[in-house]
């Protein structure tokens, strides 16, 4: 009786996933073995090519700077946010539901709207730059933006939200008494942290830094405004088989790819979570 | 102009999911770029016809490209491409061969406007916009370049201020000019060359830039720009400082074209409506306002000489303009071209 109703219960959620994610990744699967006719279209014949160019090394190479930058993201809104999370959670109890609230405010306003204004920002003619001259610096001012550095900046401002929500809950929840009985028994403050907090909230940051890293390596819409296009991240060249190259095929293969890449993170994650939960239990 | 420059701009943004909605069978549906012809034109149509008539945008040729090779054609009438890709329906027999009978506008179209290389006699194409790509510059900050190498190897004080427009076709094009080769070479080893020299120039650019480059003049973010002619002229609107020059080596002529589908239900409708865009005064508001030249002789006599004098580049003549070489299809070396520009833009 208990599972049935479960059943119904979840039967719509079910039905939209299949629909809209599981369909349309089989689809892909299959895309990626099929060769491209000369004017973009597909020619169903089975090929191994477009998984094999994956693996050439021009793809491969931007593939793994992708991953470094992703990773570069991932341990800078890890380090941020969890020390803002931590911060937050020793609040006061009652101010804490308003500092979580200004700290997702910044998803009350548009991805590219957010983006564009760090573009207004850093360019050469900027307000940083007009501060700067302001406060009377005469030099020539060096470009802040269309740099990795840029493109890494506008990542982390984007996704440090998730990290902060995700280290809170663990943070949050912690019993203060396990911290009181590691200082009892003679532990500074540094060793309770190291030994006591941060394992028992590790979960939080995995979760946090497994989502900062798939939503930055497929990303193509920060790379194309803050890198000038001078950066190719995987999720600008999957961008451009599917609207540009017309080589559905090929970008299919990478979208695989990348797919497995993401679906391999989140099961390690899951595990890893899963483990610490039964060990604490 | 507000409205053209978002308008403009939003294709880079690349917002792809302005998809075609489904209309009846009975209504002409139109493809074209967001912003390139009258915000009314559809409307005076379906006024002085009585044929109703819907618009809907595309971003890029590439994307409209795909829903056309997807669909075979279906859902649309009138659809308007840049003239390689004009040629690749015409070879995937998707586009109808024109009855000029049924166009007698066509004879407002400059001679030179007939005899271009991709349909010459306007077989399966009728020419909308045509024009250059070249340079934009600060002429208050920079003295006139003169060479697409200008561009390629910048003087010194212009390293980190000059951008490269980022779709394959006209990148590669500033390099093969630059050579002194072809903008359709299709031969590997010139192509290498080519990348070799654009990897080089990559590391004084400011950006890749396609859709705000006149804009970064404007701020004096960049001195100069690789540009179309007539987004150049939008610069030109903001600031007089701001030029425009075709390096000696030449442009390209680039040509945006008219096609109706062969799939069309509503030919005489679809003919119809090419035959008003090539009335003097339709396609005169397209040279007006969108500032792009026009091959429609009548149309460019009725510019007010005023903005031609603002626009220079708005004066260079049909013959000038054949005097450059055409892009062109190139066929299975498009494939070719994507890894290069993806080779360049991976370059670190």
């Amino acid at each position: 009786m208990h599972s049935k109703a479960s059943t119904t219960l979840m039967a719509p959620a079910l039905a939209w996933l299949t629909a809209l994610m599981v369909v349309p990744c089989a689809l892909i699967l299959v895309l990626g073995f099929f060769r491209r006719g000369i004017y973009g279209g597909i020619e169903y014949t089975f090929t191994l090519e477009n998984l094999a160019l994956v693996f050439d090394p021009l793809y491969f190479g931007i593939l793994v700077t992708s991953a470094r930058i992703a990773g570069t993201v991932a341990l800078i809104a890890c380090v941020l946010g969890y020390a803002a999370a931590f911060a937050i959670a020793t609040m006061p109890r009652r101010r804490q539901p308003v500092l979580l609230f200004l700290a997702v405010l910044p998803f009350w306003s548009n991805y590219l709207i957010r983006t564009y204004a760090w573009m207004v920002l850093l360019n050469r003619e900027g307000l940083i730059t007009q501060l700067a001259r302001w406060a009377g610096y005469q030099g020539e001012m060096p470009s802040l933006l269309y740099s990795e550095g840029a493109v890494i900046l506008g990542l982390v401002y984007s996704y440090l939200p998730f990290v902060i929500l995700a280290c809170y809950s663990p943070l949050s929840r912690l019993n203060p008494e396990i911290a009181e009985a590691s200082h009892d028994l003679g532990a500074s403050r540094l060793t309770t942290f190291r030994r006591v907090t941060l394992p028992l909230t590790l979960p939080g940051i995995a979760v946090g830094a497994v989502f900062v890293f798939v939503l930055s390596i497929g990303n193509f819409v920060t790379p194309a405004l803050l890198g000038g296009g001078q950066f190719q991240m995987i999720g600008n060249v999957v961008y451009a088989q599917f609207l540009t190259a017309n080589d559905w095929p090929f970008g299919a293969a990478l979208s695989m790819v990348l797919i497995v890449i993401m679906m391999g993170l989140l099961l390690l994650q899951t595990m890893a979570a899963e483990r610490g939960g039964r060990s604490h239990a | 102009m507000t409205f053209l420059r978002s308008g403009l701009a939003a294709p880079g943004l690349a917002l792809w999911l302005a998809a075609a909605s489904a209309v009846s069978a009975e209504t002409l549906t139109i493809s074209n770029w967001d912003g390139y012809m009258a915000p009314d034109a559809v409307a005076t149509f379906t006024a002085q016809t009585g044929i109703p008539a819907e618009m809907v945008v595309h971003a890029t040729n590439e994307e409209i490209m795909g829903k056309l090779i997807a669909s075979g054609g279906a859902g649309y009438d009138v659809v308007f491409v840049s003239s390689p890709f004009a040629e690749i329906l015409n070879k995937l027999g998707l586009i109808e061969t024109l009855d000029h009978a049924k166009l007698p506008n066509l004879a407002n179209l400059y001679p030179e406007a007939t005899k271009l290389a991709h349909d010459p006699g306007n077989t399966f194409s009728v020419p909308y916009a045509w024009g250059t790509t070249g340079l934009c510059y600060r002429s208050d900050l920079m003295a006139e370049p003169t060479s697409w190498n200008d561009l390629l190897k910048p003087a010194k004080e212009l390293v980190g201020k000059t951008t490269m427009l980022a779709t394959d076709r006209w990148l590669l094009a500033a390099g093969f000019l630059a050579n002194g080769m072809s903008v359709n070479e299709t031969d590997d080893t010139k192509l290498n060359t080519v990348r070799d020299a654009l990897i080089a120039a990559k590391g004084t650019l400011l950006a890749y830039d396609d859709t705000t480059f006149y804009a970064k003049l404007v701020s004096g973010e960049a001195t100069m720009v690789q540009a179309w002619d007539g987004w150049c002229n939008y610069g030109i609107t903001d600031n007089a400082a701001i030029r425009y020059v075709i390096p000696k080596e030449g442009s390209d002529l680039w040509v945006d074209t008219m096609v109706i589908m062969k799939a069309s239900e509503n030919k005489d409708a679809a003919y119809a409506f090419v035959n008003y865009i090539l009335d003097a005064k339709t396609h005169g508001w397209a040279a007006a306002n969108i500032l792009y030249k026009v091959p429609n002789k009548a149309a460019m006599d009725s510019l007010d000489p005023g903005l031609l004098a603002t626009y220079p580049n708005m004066a260079i003549t049909p013959a000038q303009l054949l005097g450059y070489e055409q892009l062109r299809d190139v066929g299975e070396a498009q494939r070719a071209y994507s890894r290069v520009v993806t080779e360049i833009k991976a370059a670190q």
